[in-house]
């Protein structure tokens, strides 16, 4: 008896919840458009793909293989070869003023050296302003050094930006591996989805409850028998159906306009993002139980993503991250989701790598939603 | 057995306290309802009439005391109580985008009214509050009146035996409150206990009882009749062009206990009016502010509520009490 009157009242709730979606068209609207808005924005603006850097080329090898070295670089698509410098002084300049990107020192010798066998070095200079660009940049000359069997003496000269002093080494394997042309799309598409996820659940659900507290339907739910766990539940099963139409939007946009492959189960890809659900529900629960007005939720929803943004690895690599930030980033759900769907996508990783990624982000979907349903009173202050 | 039932008072409190920041807004509330009754709470605007409300209703907690609504504790039976009360807040919850139907089949589904008899209480809910050719038309889109008769209706798909109204005809033109008010009658001839805050003194009269408050207090509760029979002495009307000027020469007069103002009419109570009738009309005269008329009235519970508001701020400035 007590058990389908529980499922009546989640039932009446979701129901109205589902007409409240229907008939208001903008909310709609925005929800159905956004996510292809994010994706169009961070696939095409927000890229660290790198195509015709200007690159200058010192040569004082002036040899038949220093030339092939040079013409190896024009011929990708990553550098134009704009500037021969004369001298170490040139090509510093050429970098200062930003006509180059990057400058090559060919040194004298080299030529020799490779036809003896051993390993020639030639010697990179990297604009580092923008590390991100750097970063690939440096990727991409080595790679195509090694291919010209000489190890690129990696050399980064930082200008304005950031100290590039902890770029990463560089691993050609990983790159050809998973994500061989370097496209940004196929890093991003996946990190959106968790990102959209997380920003429509919890700003929904905060909004939501908030609507009924602000406006005073509230208070004429809290004499009804409906229990608080009733009224979570009803409130939250219609976003997260809300929001898994964006992330089957995301995905389709995503592989059929920016081609991206996926490479895993796409079941267990869904199957993941319905656990990652779970802390970004109860974080819009607990804005919900912290706020007053629509305006406040909504605030204070977006202050809990500007962390996830810049903090997870959706767009800077955690491991450049200074070792608080890392360990701020280890406390966000998202952090753990985006190695889970980019494993996923890219690697077509199985459940049995991202144990670990699972493990946490059922403890942290556990944890948020138990504080956030004690918080909610069914009372009223 | 019956008669236990009905001895026993359907809403009760006992030394209710509910503090909030800087004040005070429910200050030991005792209070006795019996089951059919019809109670008004009356009391200027912040006496804490919708705290107590609120309270005796269970939707919040007091910080100190106890109330029974049907024999239950508001604090540890409060889902109880609300399987057999029905609460309309001031500012009531409907929804505005979904239609009048749809908000009662919401309610309903909510309190577990299903079926055959979920479409025959809102059918008859409908023709209750004469809302049946509005059934598809959105909440938002309904006039005032019509909403809060739909609030009404929303409030009582559950059918309950203890129904509790904070000003539910605040923001009402005249004739949808006459309305509303007819709806309050039937459902108290069907044995519905009405407990209602109301700051229209005319609604006071159709309550079989009514309760005074006053900071966070009931400083009198009666029938209205007897409210009335409070009044000090006899009530007299003076219309006057200089409401005013009147005002200040028949409230230095001896024997005028006290004087309200409505309009250009002046109520003065007095010790005898066979004796101050003449004696306000030569002095308004004398002062050339003379009366249009006068005339001996009974006292409404509005009076009777102003002159007691008075009296008892008059003492509390003289015991220097009270800010």
């Amino acid at each position: 008896m007590r058990i389908p009157s529980t499922l009546g009242r989640i039932l009446a709730i979701m129901r109205k919840e589902f007409i409240h979606i229907r008939r208001d068209p903008r909310t709609l609207a925005i929800v159905i458009i956004m996510p292809v808005f994010q994706l169009i924005i961070f696939g095409y603006a927000v890229t660290s793909d790198i195509k015709h850097l200007p690159m200058a080329v010192l040569d004082q090898d002036h040899s038949v293989a220093s030339r092939r070295l040079a013409d190896a670089y024009r011929a990708s698509s990553y550098f134009d070869v704009d500037f021969y410098a004369q001298n170490d002084r040139e090509l510093a300049r050429l970098i200062d003023s930003g006509q180059a990107r990057v400058g090559l020192t060919i040194p004298p010798g080299y030529g020799d050296q490779l036809a003896r066998g051993s390993v020639a070095e030639v010697s990179m200079i990297i604009d580092g302003s923008d590390p991100t660009i750097a970063n690939a940049a440096l990727s991409a000359a080595a790679a195509i050094g090694q291919a010209h069997s000489a190890s690129v003496a990696q050399k980064v000269m930082a200008r304005s930006g950031p100290a590039v002093a902890a770029l990463p080494g560089v691993n050609v394997e990983t790159r050809v591996w998973y994500n061989p042309n370097m496209i940004s799309a196929n890093y991003m598409v996946p990190a959106l989805i968790g990102l959209i996820l997380q920003t429509l659940t919890a700003l929904l659900t905060a909004v939501a409850i908030v609507r009924e507290r602000e406006q005073g339907t509230l208070e004429g739910l809290i004499v009804t028998p409906i229990r608080a766990p009733e009224l979570i539940l009803g409130k939250i099963v219609p976003y997260v159906l809300v929001a898994f139409t964006a992330m089957l939007e995301i995905l389709l946009v995503g592989t059929l306009w920016f081609k991206v492959p996926i490479n895993g189960s796409v079941t267990l890809l869904l199957a993941l993002a319905a656990l990652f659900l779970l802390s970004s529900l109860g974080i819009g629960l607990l804005v919900s139980t912290a706020a007053h007005t629509q305006q406040e939720a909504m605030m204070l929803a977006f202050f809990t993503i500007l962390p996830s943004v810049f903090l997870s690895g959706f767009m800077f690599p955690i491991s450049a991250m200074p070792q608080v930030l890392q360990w701020a980033s280890k406390a966000i759900p998202l952090t753990y989701f985006l190695v889970i769907d980019r494993g996923i996508v890219l690697k077509g990783n199985s459940m049995d790598i991202l144990q670990p990624q699972v493990t946490a982000l059922a403890a942290f979907g556990a944890a948020i939603l138990t504080l956030a349903v004690a918080r909610f009173r069914k009372r009223l202050e | 057995m019956s008669d236990k039932l009905s001895a026993q008072p359907v809403i009760e409190a006992t030394g209710l306290v509910r503090r909030f920041k800087n004040v005070v807004a429910v200050d030991g509330l005792h209070l006795s309802i019996a089951r059919g009754e019809i109670f008004g709470l009356i009391g200027p605007d912040g006496a804490g009439k919708t705290t107590a409300i609120r309270l005796l209703a269970a939707v919040m907690l007091p910080n100190a005391g106890e109330a029974r609504v049907l024999g239950f504790d508001t604090r540890r039976q409060a889902e109880r109580i609300r399987r057999s009360v029905g609460y309309m807040p001031q500012r009531f919850s409907l929804y505005g985008d979904l239609t009048v139907r749809e908000n009662l089949d919401f309610f309903a589904d909510v309190f577990g009214v299903r079926g055959a008899e979920r479409k025959r209480r809102i059918d008859e809910l409908l023709g209750f509050a004469r809302l049946t050719e509005f059934s598809t038309r959105r909440a938002a889109n309904l006039s005032g009146g019509m909403q809060k008769k739909l609030a009404l209706a929303c409030t009582l798909v559950h059918a309950p035996e203890v129904m509790f109204l904070d000003e539910p005809t605040t923001g009402v033109d005249p004739i949808s409150r006459r309305e509303f008010w007819d709806i309050l009658a039937n459902l108290h001839v069907q044995g519905v206990t009405l407990f209602v805050s109301t700051p229209y003194m005319d609604e006071a009269e159709r309550c079989s009882r009514v309760g005074l408050m006053y900071e966070g207090q009931i400083v009198e509760c009666d029938t209205p009749d007897a409210l009335r029979g409070q009044v000090p002495g006899e009530l007299l009307s003076v219309w006057t062009a200089q409401v005013p000027k009147a005002r200040a020469i028949v409230a230095a007069l001896p024997g005028v206990l006290e004087v309200q103002t409505y309009g250009d009419v002046l109520h003065v109570f007095v010790e005898d009016a066979a004796i101050l009738t003449p004696a306000i009309r030569d002095a308004l005269a004398g002062a050339g502010a003379p009366a249009i008329d006068i005339q001996k009235t009974t006292p409404r519970v509005e009076e009777a509520f102003i002159s007691l508001i008075q009296r008892r701020r008059k003492t509390e400035r003289e015991l220097g009490i009270g800010n």
